[in-house]
């Protein structure tokens, strides 16, 4: 598939530096693609089975991984030593698969409260009249909002990265890099951001864990928590942040009587949401992304 | 035992040592900033070093006691009162059930801390008790404290109550100051007359000072320009989106360099170029707007060192 990098052509390219005396920052790629994200997922993985004495924080991020180290237990060196060999060891392996989840997220796309959101913020925006929906179906040549919505939730996402702020997801879409949907983020970013806004920044998507800043494009509200510090729902009853760094996600647009009717299940304490284990393999996804992904998701129809 | 919270003040959080190993989903280390000065206001109290404490910012609040307590007060200069009396900064204070505690303004740095023998008692969340307000995690109900708020304290301390300590141990605020850091991360992406500007400037820290970073005023540093790769966003200043190491540097469009500190945005979209060494971000953290700051760049091996110099202080207070 054009314009991909494969796996293979990131053999040995991570570029190694520290973050201080504290932490070591691999760069796998300048560049975001499928395969530099499972390198650092696969690169943190394995990193965090060694177990090594002093390793306090394994963050995997979309193209990069970051290691955090205690100096006085483990030395720089060593762990820059092990974290090369395990690149090594993550270069050979002849056919990386990645065991994970498909999850579904209903979202309420065009939403009032984005719709508001989006209005408050209008002045500076780089096309002010319209939606974030409308800019963004503009800046990908598409024909409206409706073609937009439909491009965002027909495909899969994996999570690349959780972060910035607490269970954060970033999302990059499983398509060809020319099918993929970019749109610049605000130009001044806004002071208010509701939770579970479905945001757009460059190539990712993400949802919004808490209120705040933000400066990604707004198209949507998620219906369910992604973050629970009460872990008062099912989802939550082994950690407060829903999303893990390997999670697929399929967005599944709903109306407003569906959102409502989500609310009152997490009100209840009931909500759960729809999920299933899949094998997620980069060769296949990457070799016919289009027949992949309609397999993968099919494993949402059969659970 | 509980500390009353009469007036709140500007930013009152519940802070200990931190929270480790959920930085991966976005979950700050936190803690408090001045991590000498509040183990320093912990061991006057005979408490062990892991015990929370209240870190006043700028504005100190004014509590009562419900018991007997005894109190330090460490960190930026302040006056400390008692039932309206002035009493000292760094050292152990009685108080009887009732006292009310207040502060008076600060005469330099940005946060005092206050310890109470037997430790702010408020559940541990993730292994800590210290406050993630932008998460509502941790701490007083995830949140700075409130007028009215109860503030449980618990009942025992390991140690003695010290009498005092060497003023030689107390740490300093000056208008002034040094910090040094590691270049690395994308300092290849700065020109070297951008690296030159980052190094040889005096940078002024702005009122944009929190928990989450410190942003300074100065010149403009220069980015290398590129064709940007893809998903990197548009300015040379821009990366694919990655994690933060805590300390680092961070020049967005090549200016107001923003330093990163405990309770950081575990990833973004900017380049850093430097990393405060661990040893000096309690330092940094002591700075107030205007501090005058420079960044020295010096060696993996001396910032092992300086590091290894700040425990040796550090045990040296516990005796």
């Amino acid at each position: 598939m054009s314009n991909i990098l494969s796996a293979s052509s990131l053999k040995g390219t991570a570029r190694y530096t520290w973050g201080g005396d504290e932490f070591l920052f691999v760069e796998i790629s300048e560049a975001m693609s499928l395969a530099a994200n499972f390198k650092s997922n696969s690169m943190a993985t394995r990193l965090g089975d060694r177990a090594l004495a002093g390793v306090t924080e394994i963050c995997p991020a979309n193209a990069s991984l970051l290691v955090r180290f205690d100096p006085d237990v483990l030395d720089a060196a060593e762990l820059e030593a092990a974290t090369r060999e395990i690149e090594v060891e993550v270069d050979n392996t002849a056919h990386p698969v990645l065991n994970t989840r498909l999850i579904e997220v209903p979202v309420w796309y065009d939403d009032p409260y984005t719709r508001e959101t989006g209005a408050r913020f209008r002045s500076g925006h780089q096309r002010p009249e319209g939606t974030d929906l409308d800019f963004a179906a503009e800046v990908n040549n598409l024909s409206g909002a409706d073609e937009f919505i439909r491009r965002h939730h027909s495909s899969p996402w994996l999570v690349s990265m959780v972060g910035f702020v607490a269970g954060l997801p970033f999302m990059f879409q499983m398509v060809p890099r020319e099918q993929q949907l970019e749109v610049p983020k605000y130009l001044s970013p806004r002071t208010d951001t509701p939770p579970l806004t479905v945001g757009h920044g460059g190539c990712f998507a993400c949802i919004y864990s808490v209120r705040g800043a933000g400066g990604y494009q707004m198209f949507g509200i998620a219906a369910a928590p992604i973050f629970d510090p009460a872990q008062s729902l099912a989802d939550f009853k082994d950690f407060m942040v829903f999303f893990k760094p390997g999670d697929i996600v399929k967005f599944r647009p709903v109306d407003e009587g569906e959102y409502k009717s989500i609310k009152d299940q997490v009100e209840a304490g009931t909500f759960v949401y729809k999920q299933v284990p899949v094998t997620f393999d980069l060769a296949e996804a990457l070799d016919d992304p289009e027949s992949y992904n309609t397999k993968l998701l099919e494993n949402l129809n059969d659970s | 035992m509980t500390l009353e919270i009469l007036e709140p003040g500007l930013s009152t959080t519940v802070q200990d040592r931190g929270r480790f190993g959920h930085y991966n989903v976005g979950i700050p280390q936190g803690g408090s900033m001045d991590q000498l000065s509040a183990e320093i206001v912990n061991a006057l109290v005979g408490n062990s070093a892991e015990e929370a404490v209240l870190e006043c910012t700028y504005l100190g609040p004014k509590f009562r006691t419900s018991a007997a307590a005894v109190i330090a007060v460490g960190g930026a200069p302040v006056e400390v009162k008692v039932n309206g009396a002035t009493a000292p900064q760094w050292e152990a204070i009685e108080l009887a059930a009732g006292d009310e505690v207040s502060f008076g303004f600060l005469q330099g740095g940005t946060r005092y801390y206050v310890a109470v023998r037997g430790g702010i008692d408020v559940p541990l969340v993730l292994g800590s008790r210290s406050t993630y307000a932008l998460g509502a995690l941790g701490g007083y109900q995830g949140r700075k404290l409130a007028a009215g708020d109860e503030v449980p304290v618990g009942d025992t301390a390991s140690g003695e109550v010290l009498a005092g300590i060497a003023p030689e141990l107390r740490p300093a605020f000056p208008g002034e100051t040094e910090i040094r850091v590691l270049l690395g991360l994308y300092d290849h992406r700065l020109t070297e007359s951008g690296l030159a500007t980052l190094l040889d400037s005096t940078w002024t820290l702005t009122p944009v000072a929190d928990r989450t970073g410190l942003r300074y005023s100065g010149p403009a540093v220069e980015w290398k320009a590129r064709e940007q790769p893809f998903g990197a966003g548009s300015d040379p200043s821009n990366i694919v989106d990655a994690g933060y190491a805590v300390g680092s540097i961070q020049i967005p469009g090549g200016s107001e360099p923003i330093v990163l500190h405990r309770d950081a945005v575990s990833g973004g979209g900017y380049a850093m170029v430097a990393t405060v060494i661990s040893a000096d971000m309690d330092q940094l953290a002591r700075s107030a707007p205007g501090t005058k700051t420079r960044f020295v760049a010096v060696t993996m091996e001396e910032a092992v060192a300086a590091r290894a110099e700040g425990k040796a202080l550090r045990r040296s207070i516990w005796g």
